[in-house]
C-alpha cells in the first residue's frame, strides 16, 4: 500500500507492506527501514497518553489505534505551530488549562461522593489531552485565545464536582474566549478518541454561567450589534 | 537556567515531587521529555492501595505483611511500614485535589482485591487509575504554577567541583541546543527501564532508563537491577497489555490444546514461568474470555475487547486472545536511603528509577502507583529543605559531552536495539541460566563497542527523533549492562529473578 505524509516541505508518498496493521507501527517501520527523518510523537501504543494524535484524510485520530488503509494522507494537527513533520507544539493548548484556572480552588470537606455524583463527571476525567479537539476546532483556528475545548471540559470536570467548594470562581474566569465565543459545531465531539463532548460540556457551562447571572454577551447585541448589512427597520444599509 | 528544585520527569512521581517542594517554599522546574501526562503513570489501570477497610476488613499491618511476602525478603520493612501507613493520607489527598474515585453507594471511595492482598484494598478509577492521578496532580501543579519545559531530553547530571549534583545537562529537542540547568538540589523521577526488552514489554518506548543510565555515569549505586516484573499477558505480537483484571474476572490460560496448565490467580512470576514453560514446549498461549459472555466483557473488560481487535485482529468475546509473557515493571533503580537522597549529595530519586527497598523481588499490584504518592512527595520535601540550606549555587564543572565524540553511522542501531531487546528476553528474562546469562554479558560488551560505528544519520537539528533514539539505545545499553552483571552477582532465585541448574 501507499501512503501520502505531509513532510516540512512537500508531501512524501511512502510504499509499504500491504496488511492490517496501526498507523503507528506504519510510520516505525518508515522511521527505521526507510527514511530515518521521518519526525513523529509516540509514547504508550494503547490510546491513552494522547503522543500521537494526528490527521487522516483531514481526520484527527490517533495513529496508534487506527488502521492504515492504501492511500491515506497523513498530517499534523491544525492549529498549532508544527515544529517539524507530523510533531506540533502544544504549549499553547496546555496554557489554556492553566488560563481556565482547571483545578479545585477551595476543597468542600463535607461534600459526600456517592456512586451516582462518580458518574457526573467520569467521562470528562477521561481526557488524555490529545489535542484533536483544539485540531478540529474552527473557533480556535482564529481566535488563539480561545481557551478551547480541552481545557472547557476540564473546568466542567471541576465546576460539576461536589468537592469544589467555589465553582462560581472558574464560571468567572471563562467568560471571555470561553464558554460564549464557542459556535456549538460539535467538531469536538466528532474526533475525541475519548467519546468525550467539549460541546456538550460548553453548554452545560453556558447554563450554569447563567445561574451566576451571566448572559450570552452575542444575545445582548441583537438589533444593534450587526456590523454592516441591514439596519434597524431590516432595510439594508450600504 | 537556574531554580531551587530541578525536577527531571513530569510522571505521578515528578509531579508528586514537584508540588511537595512547591508547597515548601522552594522554586520548582520540571523538565520532561515528552509532555507532562505522557507518562508511563497513565498506562495504570488496576488501583492504588490503602488499607482504607471500605470493602471488607482491612489493616496496615496487614497490607504490610502482604508486600513484605511478595517481596521474597528482598525489601526493607520499615520503609515498608512507612509506605503502608502513609496510604490513607495520600489517598485523603488525591481526593482533596479532586482525583474521581471510583465509590461505594454510600459515598466510600471503592476498594478491589489485587493479586496477593488479603483484603480488597486497590483504590480505583474505573480502569484508568492511573491517568486519573496523573491528570489530577497535573492539575494541581499548574494551580501551583509550576514551570513545565517539555521535550527536553536528560543528557547528562551535572556535579560541582565537590561531587554534589548541582543540575542538568538537556537536549532541547525543538531547537536541537544543549542547555544547562543549575539547581540547589536535583530530584531523578525518570521512570522505569522496561524498554531495554524493546518490543517484549508493555510499557511506553520512552521508559528507556535514561535517568538511570545518567546516574550510573556519575557515580550513583544502584541496586536489584537484576528484578524485572514480566506480566503474564501481553498480546502476542504487540505485547500490549491485557489487564491482570481479565483472569480477575475468571478468564483461562489455554495451550494449543485447549488445555487449561496453570493456576491463573497465582502471583505474576509464577504465571508467567507457567507460560514461559509451554511456549519452549512449543505450545502457544491463549486467554480465554470467551464464557464471560459479551455483555460482561463490554460493561467490564471494554479495554480489552479494543485492543484484542486492533492488534491481534481476534475478538475475545468468539475468539482465544494469543499471549506471552513481557517485561512490565523494573524493581530495581537508583539506591535511595530514607529521605530519598542518593549517594551523590543533592541527588534525590524516586518512582520507578528510585529503589526505595518496598518492592523487592515482587512488586504486590498496586503498589506502584501508591510508591509515587508517598515517595515522591518525601523526595520533593527533602530536596526543598536541602535547597533551604544552600545558599549559593554551585558551578558545575565540565562533563564530557557524548555527543562531541566521533560516529560514522555505519552501522544501524535500530537493527541492535532490536537484537538487543530479543537476547534480553531470551536469556535474561523471565527464567535465566548462568551461562545464559554470561552469553548475554558478551553479546552486550560486543554492541558497545559498536557504538562509535552507530550514530544517527538525520542532520537535522530540530526534532531529530533520530538522534534522540541513538542516546536512548546508549542509556539502554548501559542499564542492560547492570542488569546483567546484578544478574549474575545474584546465584540463587529470588521472586523475579528465577534461576535455573544448567
Amino acid at each position: 500500500m501507499k501512503i501520502t505524509v505531509k513532510r516540512d516541505d512537500a508531501f512524501e508518498i511512502y510504499e509499504l507492506e500491504d496488511g492490517e496493521y496501526t498507523l503507528l507501527e506504519a510510520l516505525n517501520t518508515i522511521k527505521h527501514d526507510i527514511d530515518n527523518t521521518l519526525s513523529f510523537s509516540s509514547g504508550c501504543r494503547s490510546s491513552v497518553c494522547g503522543s500521537c494524535a494526528m490527521r487522516v484524510n483531514e481526520k484527527e485520530v490517533l495513529a496508534c489505534s487506527y488502521k492504515v488503509q492504501d492511500g491515506d494522507r497523513i498530517e499534523p494537527l491544525n492549529n498549532m505551530p508544527v515544529i517539524r513533520d507530523l510533531v506540533v507544539n502544544m504549549d499553547k493548548s496546555y496554557e489554556m488549562n492553566v488560563k481556565a484556572k482547571a483545578w479545585i480552588n477551595s476543597f468542600n470537606n463535607e461534600a459526600v461522593l456517592d456512586h451516582e455524583a462518580e458518574k457526573i463527571n467520569e467521562v470528562q476525567s477521561d481526557c488524555i489531552l490529545c489535542g484533536s479537539c483544539y485540531s478540529s476546532c474552527p473557533v480556535y483556528a482564529v481566535n488563539g485565545e480561545f481557551l478551547g475545548p480541552f481545557s472547557l471540559t476540564r473546568v466542567w470536570k471541576y465546576v460539576s464536582d461536589k468537592r469544589e467548594g467555589d465553582a462560581k470562581e472558574k464560571i468567572d474566569t471563562i467568560q471571555t474566549n470561553g464558554v460564549w465565543d464557542c459556535t456549538l459545531c460539535n467538531n469536538c465531539t466528532v474526533v475525541c478518541p475519548q467519546n468525550i463532548s467539549s460541546k456538550a460540556d460548553i453548554e452545560k457551562l453556558r447554563v450554569r454561567s447563567s445561574m451566576f447571572g451571566y448572559t450570552d454577551p452575542n444575545f445582548g447585541n441583537f438589533g444593534g450589534g450587526f456590523d454592516s448589512g441591514f439596519g434597524f427597520d431590516g432595510s439594508p444599509s450600504f | 537556567m537556574k531554580t531551587d528544585v530541578l525536577i527531571i520527569g513530569a510522571g505521578g512521581a515528578g509531579l508528586m515531587a514537584a508540588i511537595a517542594a512547591k508547597e515548601e517554599g522552594a522554586d520548582v522546574l520540571v523538565l520532561t521529555k515528552e509532555y507532562p501526562t505522557r507518562s508511563q503513570t497513565c498506562m495504570a489501570q488496576g488501583g492504588m492501595n490503602a488499607a482504607l477497610g471500605n470493602a471488607g476488613e482491612d489493616s496496615v499491618e496487614d497490607h504490610v505483611q502482604n508486600t513484605l511476602k511478595s517481596a521474597h525478603g528482598a525489601a526493607d520493612e520499615e520503609a515498608i511500614r512507612f509506605m503502608c501507613s502513609e496510604a490513607p493520607n495520600a489517598i485523603e489527598y488525591l481526593n482533596s485535589i479532586g482525583v474521581c474515585f471510583s465509590r461505594t453507594k454510600d459515598g466510600k471511595i471503592a476498594q478491589r482485591r489485587l493479586g496477593g492482598a488479603s483484603a480488597p484494598r486497590a483504590c480505583y478509577a474505573q480502569d484508568y487509575t492511573g491517568l486519573k492521578i496523573l491528570h489530577t496532580l497535573y492539575d494541581r501543579c499548574n494551580a501551583l504554577g509550576i514551570q513545565f519545559i517539555s521535550d527536553s531530553f536528560l543528557l547528562d547530571l551535572l556535579q560541582d567541583e565537590n561531587g554534589s549534583a548541582c543540575g542538568a545537562k538537556i537536549l532541547d529537542l525543538r531547537s536541537g541546543e544543549t542547555k544547562t540547568y543549575i539547581a540547589k538540589s536535583v530530584i531523578l523521577a525518570s521512570g522505569g527501564y522496561s524498554r531495554i526488552y524493546d518490543k517484549y514489554s508493555t510499557n511506553s518506548k520512552a521508559s528507556s532508563g535514561d535517568g538511570i543510565a545518567a546516574a550510573l555515569r556519575i557515580g550513583a549505586d544502584v541496586k536489584d537491577m537484576e528484578f524485572v516484573q514480566f506480566h503474564p499477558t501481553g498480546l502476542k505480537n504487540s505485547s500490549i497489555l491485557i489487564s491482570e483484571s481479565a483472569r480477575g474476572e475468571g478468564g483461562y490460560l489455554l495451550n494449543s490444546k485447549g488445555e487449561r496448565f496453570t493456576n491463573e490467580l497465582a502471583p505474576r512470576d509464577e504465571v508467567s514461568r507457567a507460560i514461559d514453560a509451554e511456549i519452549k514446549k512449543g505450545e502457544e498461549v491463549f486467554l480465554d474470555i470467551r464464557h464471560l459472555g459479551e455483555a460482561f466483557i463490554d460493561e467490564g473488560l471494554p479495554q480489552e475487547r479494543k485492543l484484542a481487535k486492533l492488534y491481534e485482529n481476534v475478538d475475545p468475546v468468539h475468539d482465544l486472545i494469543p499471549i506471552k509473557p513481557v517485561a512490565h515493571y523494573t524493581m530495581g533503580g537508583v539506591a535511595v536511603d530514607n529521605q530519598s537522597q542518593t549517594n551523590i549529595d543533592g541527588l534525590f530519586a524516586c518512582g520507578e528509577c528510585a529503589n526505595h527497598n518496598v518492592h523487592g523481588a515482587n512488586r504486590l499490584g498496586g503498589n506502584s502507583l501508591l510508591e509515587i504518592v508517598v515517595f515522591g512527595r518525601e523526595a520533593g520535601r527533602n530536596a526543598a529543605k536541602r535547597a533551604q540550606n544552600i545558599e549559593q549555587l554551585s558551578v558545575p564543572v565540565n562533563c564530557e559531552c557524548f555527543l562531541e565524540q566521533e560516529f560514522s553511522n555505519t552501522v544501524d542501531f535500530y537493527k541492535y536495539k532490536e537484537k538487543l531487546g530479543n537476547l534480553l528476553y531470551n536469556k535474561v528474562g523471565i527464567v535465566r541460566k548462568r551461562s545464559e546469562l554470561e552469553d548475554a554479558q558478551q553479546e552486550i560488551e560486543m554492541i558497545k563497542s559498536l557504538l562509535p560505528q552507530m550514530g544517527w544519520s538525520d542532520p537535522s537539528s530540530v526534532y531529530n527523533t533520530n538522534k534522540q533514539e541513538f542516546l536512548e539505545f546508549r542509556n539502554i545499553l548501559q542499564v542492560s549492562e547492570m542488569v546483567v552483571k546484578s544478574a549474575l552477582s545474584r546465584t540463587e532465585s529470588c521472586g523475579a529473578h528465577y534461576m535455573e541448574a544448567e
